[in-house]
């Protein structure tokens, strides 16, 4: 796949939009599911996802075509997750108030689509659970930790995208897969 | 019990899938031994497993055509560039059609010499082709760039392209007469006159056949 994107890369160099689009429908899922997760929460996660896509559009011929795209894009947009967690940390409790109403417009959506069955609403309980958690972690941590278990990167992937050295990624994903442990000890 | 930080240590390792067999055996025996290790290995395992298991929301239906909606303008070039590689042979097609019709008009501005087709009893004066009375022509004639005089018999096709004939009152066509003088009724004749080549090549045999009946 990374060949074909290479393709499209060059066309967006050369201004095509419709190439564009194309990368945008081959990594949208992706970007949107880990800005979720980071953010918690869906206005967001849509907003810090298609100001990633934007900046890449704009910095495009910044971009080193030996690179991984995937890399590239990964790490625009948790530089701009970042960006957001710093912009609104003194509402970081309301945040969390809003993550858990997001949970409920989840369920109407299911409930539209079939009945809701008692193991779902547990399971959408218990990952609204998980979610607020997640959110709970440090920025630093919380990145780490969905970038490897959202989109399942290696740490190495995680290392290029953060630029940081893989030592230090290391520490930051046993340091929160510690804290996550501990706080859904009881769950 | 006080257990080796190194344990810990481990239990991330394995986590990571990037422990050693050494190692693994080293963990795995502890895990024996201590509870309070085992205990934090399952947590630590149960985590992982409920980070893991989250479902997959759904990126908003609009997303990609929100985007590109937010984009800055395309140049014109590119999206004409992308049309002709989205319709290579239409993009053929026209570049042949452009091209033909080039050499067709540089072919009518070059061609202002006077020609005539040879055949006998032809007189030829000043530009002036002459079928003279009581004279028969056998075959088709073409004048290019000059008069045509028919005072005789022409037994085929007469045409005259960029010029004037004079059919006498004597004078006698068995063919079909052609006068050609402006760019398109030649670009037409030209174009008629290509397909009958291309179709006799085609058919050579079935035009020799023909011949001796003639």
């Amino acid at each position: 796949m990374e060949a074909s994107v290479r393709n499209l890369v060059k066309q967006v160099k050369k201004g095509d939009q419709n190439a564009f689009g194309e990368i945008v429908e081959i990594y949208k899922d992706s970007l949107y599911q880990v800005c979720y997760r980071i953010l918690g929460n869906r206005q967001e996660a849509e907003d810090a996802a298609q100001e990633a896509f934007i900046r890449a559009y704009v910095n495009i011929n910044s971009f080193n075509i030996e690179l991984k795209f995937s890399t590239w894009i990964f790490r625009i947009a948790t530089n701009l997750c970042i960006d957001r967690i710093r912009r609104k940390k003194p509402d970081f409790y309301l945040d969390a108030e809003v993550s858990g109403t997001q949970g409920l417009t989840m369920y109407s959506q299911i409930a539209s689509e079939d009945p809701l069955t008692e193991a779902r609403v547990e399971s959408m309980e218990l990952q609204d659970t998980i979610q607020k958690e997640i959110l709970k972690l440090p920025e630093k941590y919380r990145i780490a930790i969905v970038l490897k278990y959202i989109e399942d990167l290696s740490l190495n992937e995680i290392s290029e995208i953060l630029d940081l050295p893989l030592g230090t990624v290391k520490t930051r994903i046993h340091r929160g897969r510690d804290l996550l442990r501990k706080q859904l000890q009881h769950v | 019990m006080k257990c080796p930080e190194q344990i810990i240590e481990f239990m991330h390792e394995y986590l990571d899938e990037e422990i050693d067999t050494e190692s693994e055996i080293i963990l795995k025996k502890h895990l024996q031994d201590c509870k309070e290790c085992e205990q934090l290995f399952y947590e630590l395992k149960k985590t992982e497993a409920l980070v893991q298991g989250f479902s997959k929301i759904r990126t908003p239906d609009d997303f990609t055509e929100n985007v590109l909606s937010r984009l800055p303008k395309e140049k014109r070039k590119i999206g004409f560039q992308r049309w002709m590689r989205n319709h290579p042979i239409l993009t053929a097609a026209s570049l042949f059609f452009i091209m033909m019709v080039g050499s067709l008009f540089s072919t009518w501005n070059q061609d202002h010499e006077f020609s005539v087709s040879k055949r006998n009893n032809l007189i030829v004066q000043n530009n002036t082709v002459i079928v003279p009375k009581g004279k028969v022509v056998n075959g088709d004639i073409v004048v290019r760039n000059g008069k045509l005089k028919i005072e005789g018999e022409v037994k085929g096709d007469v045409t005259v392209i960029n010029g004037q004939k004079y059919l006498a009152s004597a004078g006698h066509v068995t063919g079909e007469i052609k006068e050609v003088n402006e760019v398109f009724d030649w670009l037409w004749y030209y174009m008629k006159k290509t397909v009958k080549d291309i179709f006799n090549v085609l058919k050579p045999d079935r035009s020799k056949e023909n011949k001796p009946q003639q």
